[in-house]
């Protein structure tokens, strides 16, 4: 199976789901308020949305903004952690890969600014 | 000295203990976290968009930490920073044609006798806004004394297919399932080493998976060993122990297997994990020849210890110290750091747990503040703190990481996630005698020059690369810096475009 959002009704928390929609590369998703942009994608059983160098399949990795693995574009803005941001509802997400020559290579990130 | 001005980064269960102890001694305290909420990884909590009725159910000392929250938050001397990034910090530079040190060279900061005539702590360089946002508030705090309480991740070793998705951190698997209620997978694995793979376990029961399997690597002997080393010392750590005996009950209740001495060698799946070799390991974690068992799995959650956030610390120009489980931040007994004005508390100090962490905070908080040395309270907090590294020791010698993991790894095995550098390029770069040294290794290989700046691979990297070369992790190479493994100048990413625009006032609304 995969993974998925607890079901409210059943969920010990006790809690509300007010729905929200984002578009990933154009195709709706949906999700509640107050998901990260990760949760959403994991709920809506995409694991995968990023390519390595290799063009090899990227997701969610360490969950807590340390890896870099689950970078998307939102809106205009590249290399969003999606596992620290929160959705917003009418987000347009927009997925990144570091392949060369890969479907969406304008997204090639900038290299980091830190090592000389 | 009344009225300090303190900023405390980390909003943890040491940074809200920080914060507290710094109120109480009378200082204006400025609380910095990088999430939209209180709690750090321990007491994550859900969305306020959820509304929930029950967030207790997820949570322990519940009631002590929302009584905590209220005394800080509610406090009419404490700011409360959410989604604020500290993304880097400026030592005061005596040299008066510079104003900023982010590009000095690392030779200058390590000497020692530089900063002597300026006590104060470095400047606070934030970003205010939605997590790597545009156009985020760029603002500079100036404190009498900082308190840096940043935390740790999990360490996690490669092994082969650990790149696959489906393959999470256990932080990521109880982040997700504590922070807003996503279960990473149905059939899901658990593996590695340290009691943090119980509470994970339990959260993903809770949140209505299969666990399969809960995988210790250690042998029961090391593990038993560690823990029944001064067991006297255990029983201050009664909260603590008695958490973990709740999840093990849980466990039995929900017929988990929890085994010793085994660990998933080997993550395999198209695009995905579908299933997963174990193997049954000797205390070194060397695999038994013929344990070998496959598992379908549509999840694996790994960890291998914790990995202290050392960037800020390192830029501040803390003094770290080595021990078994790594470096950390070296602190006095008051939790002071080597540079003046500058408290460290929490995991970045030595991984011991939430109460070893508040008792930390609470102490850094209150000497930060110019709070009274030598009061009952003091004592006890010291005292506190003292049996928290006694647990923390104990934790490390129970739930090392075996010195024979290198062999699960196949000459293709990523090592370095961001730039999928493997183990082979890592051994040929080890065999040139030129390129041994760690900074020559780097620049071959790519291995830690990716966007997580070798915050993930960066140890293993520095112990392979030691270890094949024979010379040691920080052997210098002719015309380069020395290795600085921790040191990462831009400690969050920040927009060119932030960087441009004029840095603004910190207190206005």
């Amino acid at each position: 199976m995969s993974p998925r959002r607890v079901r409210a009704e059943s969920d010990a928390v006790g809690r509300q789901d007010r729905p929200l929609r984002i578009t990933v590369d154009g195709e709706p998703v949906d999700g509640v308020e107050g998901q990260t942009l990760a949760g959403v994608l994991l709920a809506a059983d995409r694991l995968a949305w990023r390519r390595g160098r290799s063009g090899a399949p990227r997701g969610v990795f360490c969950g807590i903004g340390v890896c870099f693995d689950c970078l998307v574009t939102v809106g205009e803005d590249r290399d969003v952690r999606a596992c620290r941001r929160r959705a917003r509802d009418g987000d347009e997400v927009t997925t990144q890969s570091r392949a060369p020559g890969g479907l969406v290579d304008r997204n090639e990130p900038t290299p980091p600014p830190t090592e000389k | 000295m009344t009225h300090r001005d303190i900023v405390v980064v980390g909003a943890g269960p040491a940074g809200l203990a920080a914060a507290e102890g710094a109120l109480a001694a009378g200082a204006r305290v400025t609380l910095i976290d990088s999430a939209d909420q209180p709690g750090g990884q321990y007491h994550r909590m859900l969305p306020e968009a959820y509304e929930a009725t029950r967030p207790e159910a997820l949570q322990h000392g519940w009631t002590a930490f929302q009584r905590r929250l209220r005394r800080v938050r509610g406090h009419p001397d404490c700011a409360w920073w959410s989604e604020s990034s500290v993304w880097a910090l400026e030592r005061p530079d005596p040299a008066p044609d510079r104003d900023s040190d982010l590009d000095r060279d690392p030779d200058r900061d390590s000497d020692p006798d530089r900063d002597r005539e300026q006590p104060r702590p470095p400047r606070v360089h934030v970003l205010r806004g939605p997590a790597d946002g545009s156009g985020r508030r760029r603002t500079t705090l100036e404190p009498d004394a900082l308190v840096l309480a940043v935390g740790a991740h999990d360490r996690v070793l490669p092994f082969p297919g650990w790149e696959l998705p489906g393959v999470f951190t256990a932080g990521a698997a109880q982040a997700l399932a504590k922070g807003e209620r996503v279960v990473v997978g149905d059939r899901a694995v658990i593996a590695g080493t340290g009691p943090f793979l119980l509470p994970v376990a339990a959260s993903l029961l809770e949140a209505g998976a299969q666990v399969l399997e809960v995988l210790e690597a250690n042998t029961p002997r090391t593990v038993a060993r560690g823990w029944s080393q001064r067991p006297w010392q255990l029983a201050a750590q009664a909260g603590k122990s008695g958490e973990l005996a709740e999840y093990t009950a849980l466990l039995l209740r929900h017929r988990v297997p929890y085994r010793t001495g085994r660990t998933v060698v080997e993550a395999r799946g198209d695009g995905r994990v579908e299933e997963v070799v174990t193997a049954r390991l000797r205390p070194d974690w060397s695999v038994v020849p013929g344990s070998e068992r496959t598992l379908a799995v549509d999840a694996v959650c790994v960890t291998h210890g914790f990995s202290p956030q050392l960037e800020l610390p390192v830029a501040a120009g803390c003094a770290l110290r080595g021990t078994l489980g790594g470096e950390f931040v070296a602190v006095d007994d008051d939790q002071a750091t080597s540079r003046p004005g500058v408290y460290a508390a929490g995991e970045i100090t030595g991984v011991a747990g939430a109460p070893a962490a508040r008792a930390e905070g609470a102490l850094a908080g209150w000497r930060a503040a110019g709070g009274d040395p030598d009061t009952a309270a003091v004592r006890r907090l010291r005292r506190s703190r003292d049996q928290g590294r006694a647990f923390a020791e104990r934790l490390a010698r129970a739930h090392p990481i075996g010195a024979a993991w290198p062999g699960w790894l196949r000459p293709e095995t990523v090592v370095c996630r961001c730039e999928e550098a493997d183990y082979a390029s890592l051994c040929r770069a080890a065999a040139d005698p030129a390129g041994s040294a760690a900074r020559v290794a780097k620049l071959a290989t790519r291995a830690g020059l990716g966007p997580c700046q070798a915050r993930v691979c960066g140890p293993t990297v520095a112990e392979l690369n030691a270890r094949l070369s024979g010379a040691p992790a920080d052997r210098e190479a002719e015309g380069l810096p020395v290795p600085a493994p921790h040191r990462r100048p831009l400690a969050q990413p920040i927009r060119l475009g932030e960087l441009a625009a004029a840095p603004q006032p910190p207190h206005q609304p």
